[in-house]
């Protein structure tokens, strides 16, 4: 399923330098035709290798227009059908639309914390280079299983 | 002086420990590790300078990038580490490293309470046995809260920003001056004074033109497992949906092997059985909704063949066989002509629905859509597009074409240096290990390759697997540890590149050369008698593995004969990579993916030739040795490469079981 862009939502994130499809995109694939010449549409951004795109949406999840949307791998899928998110700050919103047309909605959560509150560190201890050949991390958060020593037959 | 496309800046920078990738592993070593370099500097006054260089955006970098929606190792309090350990190896047929497991598999459940503790829903179940989604604010795991488990070792998420929540602890400790994205690493530079030890590593930018050369005195390699060396399934469009991230070249096995690491298991491959086309995860239908598997008949496969399990004691008679042998018995209906094989959705929900509620079955639906919309998307739009409706109308499953991988159901990769406190080996027992590498399990450092300060995590650690995106994390974790110790034991180490900065550009831009050299003899930019194209190299590499080392062309089926063909192929492949054209920086970038995905092949394929049986049935067969020899092959097989030669040794280790495995076991049933 590449994802495509289209001309009319499209904005090449106003001028700047990179677009945030290009920023995300982990294979590489977007990219910015600033003069038009590649794709006869200045400013806006492209997907430079349909056949290597994953699907992972990362691009239309990100894009600040909803430009993005994706067309289902021609060599697989018939024609018709549509799965478009609306990625928000706690949930995403997925419309998807089949080929006979039936529609439905679904919304999921996607994380728990406002975005860029983590404070890794806060409230953790510090470590100490006399725990570094030990097992365990600098934190415990309870997650630690020593195991049954019997269980180890050749110790 | 910014550089041109022809004559990149070349950006030099010493540091003390250098993370290669920027996934799961990479985020995890990056969180743990600053703790310890505070702790370092304040005890023993050595100030460690550390840089992250990822390919990508570490927010949607690694095989996470897309999210998931479960977490599949989360051990729990209710399961020792040595149950987790015996899981590990009879699903990878007997031959992994219990060390690696069990030491996996007491720390993983920490880096899951740090998840969950940033801001990832993890779904409950309430005491009246009903599931909630992960945003309801019941108990965390931490404090007792219960998962909803879709499997023995599985737990389900709302994991579409898994990845994203796990790359902002990791941005935020290191900061964005110590993280350079956009920076593909494509070889590993050894010390001129010490021919087995590490010294630095060079790669490009994919966004401006600029070559940086780092020296380092200790490395994490963490860059992923291997997809698309065989051909795929769907060739066109659709070969981008791999069913393991594509972007995933075989950097790390490749650079690993360049540097003088010693691999392990390179035979192991992984042929996932998925959701035919889109490849969309089996899991939660067959261990949360109950679905069963069927040929084209509906007789379930499992049942019906359940004798052929018998041939391969004790692996087949584990109360769940080994995944390779899950295939063996799907492969069975598929070659006798009763495909297609089914996943039964239509009887599992409808079975569900007479006890549920109408509230809980909307519920149930939903549960049914995201977890692809969580983790692959692609399969959604299969659905969409075929207009199949679960409850309405059974999907296809199909075995996929091979994976490499370390991480997830796999075991190839790096031989690791593990754990010293859990009665592992500290000799060798099997003759015909090169004098140069180490005897026993471990050498000093845990995550240690054999490779002084090369360290790897995730995919790249062999002969363990099922550690999947909780246990890469906190196999990062680990690393970063001995990373900080292994440069406060060595502070006063000097290491020195052993090839000059000039030399490795060029060796990094030779495509680039190679186009601008000779663009200009032919009309047609990719057809020209000088070059080849990335993507024509990779179809060819496609094809070799397809036809000879037992791809879907030939049923995962191959011999000794066909490996000796595709030998030969592979290395008139590898010498024409010096010949790709990158008329990019793009292309470059494929054009070193495509270098990392060949060396990678090979290895699998002469860990093939060298193993004389076939351990992993369903996976692959050798069909001149189609049995599964417990007498002279329940061994590792390692190799190690010689880069100026360009040969491979490839030898046997001693496997040695560290945890009881007969409690696996029912007895045979004749």
């Amino acid at each position: 399923m590449p994802t495509y862009v289209r001309t009319d939502k499209c904005d090449g994130c106003k001028g700047g330098d990179k677009t945030a499809c290009m920023y995300i995109c982990p294979h590489d694939l977007m990219k910015l035709d600033k003069d038009g010449s590649e794709t006869g549409h200045a400013m806006r951004a492209f997907n430079q290798e349909p056949e290597q795109c994953w699907e992972c949406y990362s691009c239309v999840k990100i894009c600040p227009q909803q430009a993005i949307e994706a067309r289902h791998y021609a060599d697989i899928v018939p024609l018709g059908g549509q799965v478009q998110p609306l990625r928000g700050a706690d949930s995403i919103m997925w419309t998807i639309k089949f080929r006979n047309g039936t529609l439905k909605r679904f919304k999921f959560p996607i994380r728990t914390t406002p975005e860029g509150s983590i404070d890794p560190y806060g409230g953790k201890p510090t470590a100490s280079m006399a725990n570094i050949a030990k097992t365990g991390f600098f934190v415990q958060c309870n997650g630690y299983r020593a195991g049954n020593p019997a269980e180890l037959i050749r110790k | 002086m910014s550089g041109t496309f022809g004559n990149p800046e070349v950006i030099q920078e010493e540091v003390d420990i250098l993370l290669i990738g920027g996934g799961m592993a990479c985020c995890g070593a990056a969180y743990e590790i600053q703790r310890w370099a505070d702790a370092a500097k304040a005890e023993h006054g050595v100030d460690l300078k550390i840089k992250l260089v990822d390919k990508a955006a570490m927010d949607r970098s690694g095989a996470v990038a897309q999210g998931l929606s479960a977490i599949n190792t989360y051990i729990g309090s209710e399961q020792d580490p040595a149950d987790y350990a015996r899981m590990v190896s009879n699903d990878l047929m007997g031959i992994t490293r219990d060390d690696l497991a069990y030491d996996l598999g007491r720390h993983v459940d920490e880096s899951v309470h740090l998840f969950e503790e940033w801001g990832l829903p993890i779904w409950k179940t309430d005491e009246n046995g009903e599931r909630h989604d992960g945003a309801q604010g019941m108990t965390p795991l931490k404090d007792g809260g219960k998962p909803v488990r879709s499997g023995k070792w599985q737990i389900m998420i709302n994991g579409e920003s898994y990845k994203w929540i796990v790359a902002e602890a990791a941005k935020k400790v290191l900061g964005s001056d110590r993280i350079q994205e956009r920076v593909f690493i494509v070889k590993l530079v050894n010390d001129k004074n010490d021919k087995n030890r590490i010294a630095g590593a060079v790669g490009f930018s994919t966004r401006e033109h600029k070559v940086f050369v780092y020296k380092a005195k200790a490395i994490l390699l963490a860059a992923g497992g291997c997809v698309n060396l065989f051909r795929p399934r769907s060739v066109g469009e659709g070969q981008g949906r791999a069913w393991y991230p594509v972007w995933n070249a075989g950097s790390t096995y490749t650079m690993a092997a360049e540097a003088g690491a010693e691999l392990t298991m390179m035979e192991n491959r992984f042929v996932p059985a998925r959701f035919k086309d889109g490849y969309g995860p089996v899991g939660a239908w067959f261990l949360l909704f109950k679905a069963q598997a069927t040929n084209a008949n509906g007789e379930v496969y499992m049942q019906k063949n359940k004798e052929m399990l018998n041939d391969y004691p004790p692996y087949g008679q584990a109360a769940v066989p080994a995944s390779c042998l899950r295939n063996h018995l799907m492969l069975k209906e598929m070659k006798e002509g009763r495909g297609p094989i089914y996943m039964d959705t239509v009887t599992a929900l409808g079975k569900l629905k007479e006890t549920l509620t109408p509230r809980e079955v909307k519920h149930l639906e939903a549960e049914a859509w995201e977890d692809f919309l969580d983790m692959c998307v692609g399969q959604c739009g299969i659905w969409v597009g075929e207009n199949i409706e679960p409850e309405k109308k059974n999907s296809e499953l199909m075995p996929t074409e091979p994976y490499l991988l370390g991480s997830h159901s796999g075991c190839c990769g790096i031989w690791t240096s593990g754990p010293d406190d859990v009665g592992a080996p500290t000799d060798e027992a099997a003759a015909g290990v090169p004098a140069h590498l180490p005897k026993g399990w471990n050498w000093g450092y845990r995550g240690m390759t054999t490779v002084s300060g090369l360290f790897t995590a995730g995919d790249g650690v062999g002969a363990s697997g099922h550690k999947f995106s909780s246990g890469s994390h906190a196999e990062g974790r680990m690393a970063a540890k001995s990373m900080v110790k292994y440069c406060v034991d060595n502070k006063d180490l000097k290491v020195e590149l052993d090839t000059p900065a000039e030399q490795l550009v060029e060796e990094i831009y030779k495509p680039v050369r190679n186009f601008l050299e000779h663009k200009d003899y032919t009309t047609a930019i990719d057809v020209n008698p000088n070059y080849i194209t990335p993507k024509m190299l990779q179809f060819r590499l496609q094809k070799i593995m397809d036809e000879y080392v037992a791809g879907v062309a030939t049923y995962y089926t191959t011999n000794d004969k066909m490996l000796a063909v595709a030998e030969e192929k592979l290395g008139m492949l590898k010498e024409d990579a010096e010949k790709m054209r990158a008329k990019d920086l793009h292309e470059l970038l494929r054009a070193w993916e495509n270098y990392h995905r060949i060396l990678t092949a090979e290895a699998h394929m002469k860990h093939i030739q060298f193993r004389e049986e076939s351990r992993y049935p369903g996976f692959y067969y050798r069909m001149d040795k189609n049995f599964v020899d417990e007498q002279n092959w329940k061994c590792f097989v390692n190799s190690i490469y010689d880069k100026t030669s360009k040969k491979w040794t490839c030898f046997k280790r001693a496997h040695v079981d560290l945890v009881d495995k007969s409690k696996l076991f029912k007895p045979a049933a004749h």
